[in-house]
């Protein structure tokens, strides 16, 4: 099957699936009667031209990268984890209430803190399915969106219960001390004595903790025996089986690993921008993480870089739902053709790449 | 809560199952095939808005039923050439029409109505209007009659078609599979594929007629909901039925009688939640049922290995954890005292029991063996 050689693979089928999405939503655009040119125009300068556009790209970015980490590290396994929004919802959960109940005195210590409650509580709401496939044979597909149900479930009963403050009507909870503000990207510049840069957006320093966990899955996955464990268990169970990787070992942690990047979005969310723990944070970056996973290739440098296209799409798709007619979902449509190209009809895309390989290879 | 209560809860049922039913019966054919759909939820969001937005134009509900039905299949077609032809992962497939249709319903209808994503309210003629049958009394005069008129005026007659249609789907779809060839060798195609390959079998037509025909049952399920449960289309209107209705089919085994019942018991459990803002109970029953679960888990896992010890024994600790907290906050007022059920735990009770079912500890869910694999023909 090597007919095309690696760095098209890689590089051409993400790239030409990316250019089908794009011309499927230009016609939408032409159908419901606004100029695709315009419109494409318009997300580059609200996005790239502003350095608040920067900030508000990034934040998304921040998102879409932990959950495309999380989701590509299942994949390398051979597990889809389509829970990725229940996780990230049991995620900020963790946070809220590490935020709300420990007294930090600095942020610094209280983002090491949120990201372990939020790591943890996504561990366990992954461990659940991952634990049902392992031991009973569920299919952990289906587990984990009914998990998502579940969770959602919990952080309603929580929000509009327990943890909301008294006299309050919103379905969120107190806001958090401002010891745990954490520094924007705004504050950074200030820092570094710029002014004007950055203006209320969005993007904080949880940023950086998805380049590190960019980083760290990298090593696990490559570079560590555990991350060959892995790979070798999602290229053939029984292989693996047979040179003595456990089954349920790997689906464990495995899962656990998935649900853990999944919490950390919420560092991002909850305690980076809204401050308080809010219904509906995760805005469907659970979800994202698919598209993400797949465009990038299962690989943190692809997660990456998928994940700011997304996170450019995010931002382009407000300022278009700000000054033109097209609504927000347009991205929510870019977004499934993404998830089809990349995902379900790769044999439709990659089919005339190989055919033009071979056309160039015949003289 | 009288006779007529009861009766209402049950007619509540019937109407919020009538979806469910029939989107949990396009699972079945599309999944008994071999067919992953993940989908379903997409399709009848989008039948449920093309329904109501041809219906509102064009001013028929049968146009309108039509249009729906269109949708969904080409959604099914294009889930079968992504699945089928191309054999591409299933699931991403399916996860790559639910977007398609949660996005695309708001775009289109924010370009053709500018109502903020939704269609105008359709009119009568528009919409699928209840039958009433014949001496059946109006709801007005309900509390004046006898417990059979109540059953006969409330329970059996007031539906729309849709409803009846979707209850009669359940034994037409029992004799398709069961009792004809065709039935048989979908199920066939569904378990081992290579066998109905031998006998000289197109396994990929089974396959594309089963996702059509799952297809034109999701698109009636949307058209249901749009122009019968409600008299338009509001943005993420199918609010998760699809992904329940997946529940529903694996509670049901993958069977249509048992789907029936998976179906009305959801819809029950729906139904509860609309009618009963507050379902009190005694605080000693609930913190004693939250321990005797603990209790049991615990005794289950007693002989088994580390994870299971960990995981349900994890578990158990947080039953009885929440047991403890009941206690302590009726304390003062005893163990007499009324409590609250929240809400969301009604809600989220279907989820709850699939995933016990697919556990293994309420009965075995067993999947059509070569369900989600694309069948590669021998050459």
């Amino acid at each position: 099957m090597d007919v095309m050689p690696k760095w098209a693979d890689v590089v051409l089928v993400p790239l030409f699936s990316l250019i089908l999405a794009a011309l499927l939503s230009a016609l939408l655009i032409l159908a419901i009667g606004e100029s695709p040119t315009e419109a494409f125009m318009l997300m580059i300068e609200g996005t790239l031209f502003r350095s608040a556009g920067w900030g508000y790209m990034l934040y998304y970015a921040t998102n879409f990268i932990f959950t495309g980490l999380a989701v590509s590290v299942a994949f390398h396994a051979s597990l889809f984890n389509i829970g990725g929004e229940g996780q990230a919802m049991m995620g900020g959960l963790g946070v809220g209430l590490v935020c709300l109940f420990i007294p930090w005195p600095h942020w610094s210590l209280a983002i090491i803190g949120a990201s372990m409650g939020a790591a943890i509580f996504g561990m366990i709401w992954a461990g659940l399915p991952a634990y049902l496939q392992a031991k009973r044979g569920s299919h952990i597909v289906i587990t984990t969106i009914m998990f998502n149900f579940i969770a959602a479930g919990v952080l309603n009963f929580f929000l509009v219960g327990p943890l909301k403050p008294a006299g309050s009507m919103a379905p969120a909870t107190a806001n958090f001390p401002t010891a745990t503000h954490l520094p924007t990207f705004e504050d950074m510049a200030q820092l570094f004595g710029i002014e004007k840069m950055f203006r209320s957006a969005p993007a904080n320093v949880s940023f950086f903790i998805a380049l590190l966990a960019c980083v760290g899955v990298w090593y696990l996955i490559w570079r560590s025996p555990l991350g060959y464990e892995i790979r070798a268990f999602g290229k053939s169970g029984p292989a693996a089986r047979y040179a003595g990787v456990g089954s349920v070992k790997i689906i464990m942690i495995t899962m656990m690993i998935s649900g853990a990047l999944c919490g950390m979005m919420a560092i991002n969310t909850t305690q980076g921008e809204s401050e308080r723990l809010i219904l509906n944070f995760t805005e469907g970056a659970g979800f994202i993480g698919i598209a993400v996973a797949l465009m990038g290739r299962s690989h943190p440098l692809g997660v990456l870089l998928a994940a700011l296209l997304f996170g450019f799409l995010y931002q382009g798709g407000a300022e278009l739902a700000l000054w033109t007619k097209i609504p927000r979902e347009l991205i929510v449509v870019i977004q499934a053709l993404v998830i089809l190209f990349t995902g379900a009809l790769t044999m439709m895309v990659r089919a005339p790449l190989e055919q033009l390989f071979l056309a160039l290879r015949r003289p | 809560m009288d006779f007529l209560t009861i009766i209402q809860v049950f007619d509540g049922t019937l109407r919020l199952a009538a979806p469910l039913l029939l989107v949990c019966l396009a699972g079945l054919f599309s999944e008994r095939s071999g067919i992953f759909d993940i989908g379903l939820e997409g399709k009848l969001l989008a039948a449920a808005f093309l329904s109501a937005a041809v219906a509102f134009v064009s001013g028929s509900v049968w146009i309108g039923l039509l249009a729906g039905i269109g949708v969904s299949v080409g959604l099914s077609a294009l889930h079968g050439l992504a699945s089928i032809t191309m054999r591409g992962d299933q699931i991403v497939s399916g996860v790559a029409i639910n977007f398609l249709a949660a996005g695309l319903t708001v775009v289109v209808a924010q370009a053709w109505f500018g109502e903020g994503g939704r269609t105008p309210a359709l009119k009568s003629g528009a919409r699928f209007e209840p039958i009433i049958f014949p001496g059946a009394v109006p709801s007005k005069e309900m509390a004046d009659v006898g417990p059979f008129m109540q059953l006969y005026s409330e329970l059996l007659s007031g539906h729309t078609l849709l409803v009846y249609a979707a209850l009669l789907t359940v034994p037409l779809s029992w004799f398709v599979l069961y009792k004809t060839r065709f039935g048989l060798r979908l199920r066939a195609a569904g378990e081992n594929p290579a066998a109905v390959d031998t006998a000289g079998i197109s396994v990929v037509g089974l396959r594309y007629a089963a996702v059509v025909i799952a297809g034109i049952l999701c698109g009636i399920a949307g058209a249901y909901i749009a122009t019968s449960l409600q008299a338009n289309f509001v943005k993420d209107m199918s609010a998760g039925r699809g992904y329940i209705a997946l529940a529903a089919l694996i509670f049901a085994k993958w069977r249509p009688w048992y789907a029936l019942g998976a179906c009305l018991l959801f819809g029950f459990l729906f139904a509860v939640d609309n009618r009963f803002q507050n379902i009190l109970l005694p605080a000693w029953s609930l913190s004693g049922g939250l321990l005797l679960m603990a209790l049991a888990l615990t005794g289950y896992v007693w002989r088994k290995d580390l994870l299971d010890k960990f995981v349900l024994g994890g578990l158990a600790v947080g039953l009885a954890f929440i047991s403890a907290l009941i206690v302590v906050n009726v304390w003062g007022v005893g163990m007499g005292n009324q409590i609250k059920v929240p809400v969301v735990f009604i809600q989220s009770l279907p989820y709850i029991l699939t995933v016990l079912v697919l556990a293994g500890f309420v009965g075995k869910a067993i999947p059509p063996r070569s369900g989600g694999v694309p069948y590669v023909k021998e050459k």
